[in-house]
């Protein structure tokens, strides 16, 4: 398969590679796949007070599309709101890095990643409010389901 | 060195220089019609065509006349597996076969069961053997025939074909053998082993590329139906004109073979034990298949918590195959590494490197260093990694949905 060059170009040098404390009451972090399918994605995000993310970290188990994806979006939370953020769609990573129809789930995942790891962030600072005993989440089975996969 | 390297010898073989050569007269000059019986071009084509059919024989150290011309192994596979069954179908309907086999034999399996017949798939060890026992487990009084591969494309592991062979001609069982890998890399004698059918290709063993034959017993004799109608060329079993370059290329390449494999196979074994003394020094590293039982050309190793088709993309300068589909675009792990009981991750992670005859120690150096660098490059990007260098236990881990 030939690869894309933007997609090589994030591979070769890719972004904000790397991990935060996610201890810290400021670090939002989203790790979003399974091994079995071939990727897992985490995804970390620094908030200030303003509620802007001030800096951003990943870490990516898959392929060159998926460590594209994952390196992108670190960039493009940066500076940020949360809310804007959350309004990043899988489409625009997919045509920014212009990945082929089987590699569509590589964006849908960085795009769960950015999710989850706000999801982190803001039940992390709901609870540093409230003293209410921590509900575990329980994670779904891991099932390969790649979606939106047309080819 | 000149990039890319090439380590995918069992996907295919550079055609050898001296074969290409005996082809060119065959293209041009000696052209004609090996059917024509007529007049001195097709005596030409005729007597080349023979003379390919006798190095091929001398390969194996069977009779000329065993020899079947086909377009190549997945041909010769499909012949073999339907004209047996077919010719064979009044005695019973039950086919005997492995979950490991090239796709060439699993799917004119599945072929025969849309027909009607019975296929059995043997499982292997985690090592990727037939076990013998299972075999004889697997045995029905309507069982007609036995297929099993000498060495395995993706693992090279070697199946103990003479063993099985004994057991199938004791119960007058048909027995072929899909030898794709194993040629001019493991001695075939066919007057010793008890191999009914068995299928070769040319172009894994540095002939040219769509031809290949199938090798039909004579003594007991095989039947099998025609698969393909025509001329009635090569006794009505493979009806249709004769390639003459490409057998001609075919029976150079397997002459080479008979005269150089003793030299050959020790010298591929060096290289790929080089190759894995050095992936050896990894962390984390998983040889896929038996060692010990293993044809001398293969390495299959998996790089955990590295994702195969990030390696592949690392290592760009070096042709080699992923475990993982993923590059096929259908996300599946390797069938054959998963029915050695290989996780996904493990499998996903796999690469087959296959070394062969214009392969060299420095090459095999340079992939050694590229390969030890990509790996800890991607490490330093994997979430897995950094969760296994925390010790992480990774059956507590519940991964989400995606």
């Amino acid at each position: 398969m030939a690869y894309n060059e933007k997609v090589l170009e994030h591979y070769e040098n890719p972004r904000n590679v790397g991990s935060f404390d996610k201890e810290e009451s400021d670090v939002g972090t989203g790790m979003v796949g399974a091994p079995a399918c071939g990727d897992v994605m985490k995804l970390q995000i620094k908030v200030g007070k303003d509620g802007v993310i001030e800096d951003a970290r990943f870490k990516t188990y898959g392929c060159g599309s998926a460590i594209a994806s994952s390196s992108l979006v670190t960039e493009w939370v940066k500076g940020k709101t949360l809310d804007e953020a959350m309004a990043i769609k899988n489409t625009q990573i997919a045509e920014e890095l212009a990945l082929p129809p089987v590699k569509i789930h590589c964006s849908i995942l960085a795009e769960d990643a950015i999710k989850a790891a706000i999801a982190d962030y803001k039940a992390k600072s709901d609870k540093a409010g409230a003293t209410a005993s921590r509900e575990e989440e329980t994670a779904e089975a891991a099932v390969c389901a790649p979606r939106a996969v047309t080819a | 060195m000149k990039f890319p390297i090439y380590l995918d010898y069992a996907a295919t073989t550079p055609v050898d220089p001296r074969v290409a050569e005996k082809m060119i007269p065959y293209l041009t000059e000696h052209f004609g019609n090996p059917a024509s019986r007529s007049h001195a071009f097709g005596w030409a084509a005729e007597e080349a065509v023979e003379n390919a059919r006798r190095e091929v024989a001398a390969l194996f150290n069977c009779d000329a006349k065993e020899i079947v011309w086909t377009s190549g192994a997945t041909e010769s596979i499909n012949l073999a597996l339907k004209g047996a069954a077919h010719f064979y179908q009044a005695k019973g309907k039950h086919l005997i076969t492995v979950r490991t086999e090239h796709k060439a034999t699993l799917d004119t399996m599945r072929e025969l069961e849309r027909q009607g017949f019975e296929v059995t798939y043997l499982d292997v060890d985690s090592e990727g053997m037939v076990d013998l026992e299972a075999l004889k487990a697997a045995l029905r009084p309507d069982t007609v025939l036995v297929s099993v591969m000498y060495v395995n494309n993706e693992i090279g592991v070697i199946q103990d074909i003479p063993a099985i062979g004994e057991w199938c001609r004791e119960r007058g069982i048909v027995f072929h053998v899909d030898a794709v890998q194993a040629v001019g890399k493991l001695a075939i004698d066919l007057a010793t082993l008890k191999i009914d059918l068995m299928s070769v290709s040319s172009h894994k063993a540095y002939g040219p590329k769509g031809v290949g034959a199938l090798f039909v017993r004579r003594k007991p004799r095989i039947r099998l139906e025609a698969q393909t109608h025509g001329g009635g060329h090569e006794r009505g079993m493979r009806s249709g004109t004769l390639p003459t370059h490409q057998i001609v290329g075919m029976g150079e390449a397997f002459r080479l073979a008979r005269l150089e494999m003793a030299e050959e196979t020790s010298r591929l074994a060096r290289l790929r034990d080089r190759l894995l003394k050095g992936l050896r020094e990894i962390e984390e590293v998983y040889i896929n298949g038996s060692l010990e039982h293993r044809v001398c050309n293969n390495l299959n190793m998996s790089f955990n918590f590295v994702e195969g088709e990030s390696l592949m993309m690392a290592i760009r300068d070096i042709a080699v195959s992923s475990g993982s589909a993923c590059t096929s675009a259908s996300l599946e792990p390797s069938y054959v590494l998963q029915a050695l009981g290989r996780s996904d991750e493990l499998a996903h992670s796999s690469i087959r490197f296959s070394v062969g005859r214009f392969t060299t120690g420095e090459e095999i150096d340079y992939t050694v260093t590229l390969i030890k660098q990509k790996v800890h490059k991607l490490r330093e990007l994997s979430p897995l990694w950094e969760m296994y260098c925390d010790k992480v236990d990774f059956n507590q881990v519940q991964w989400a949905t995606h």
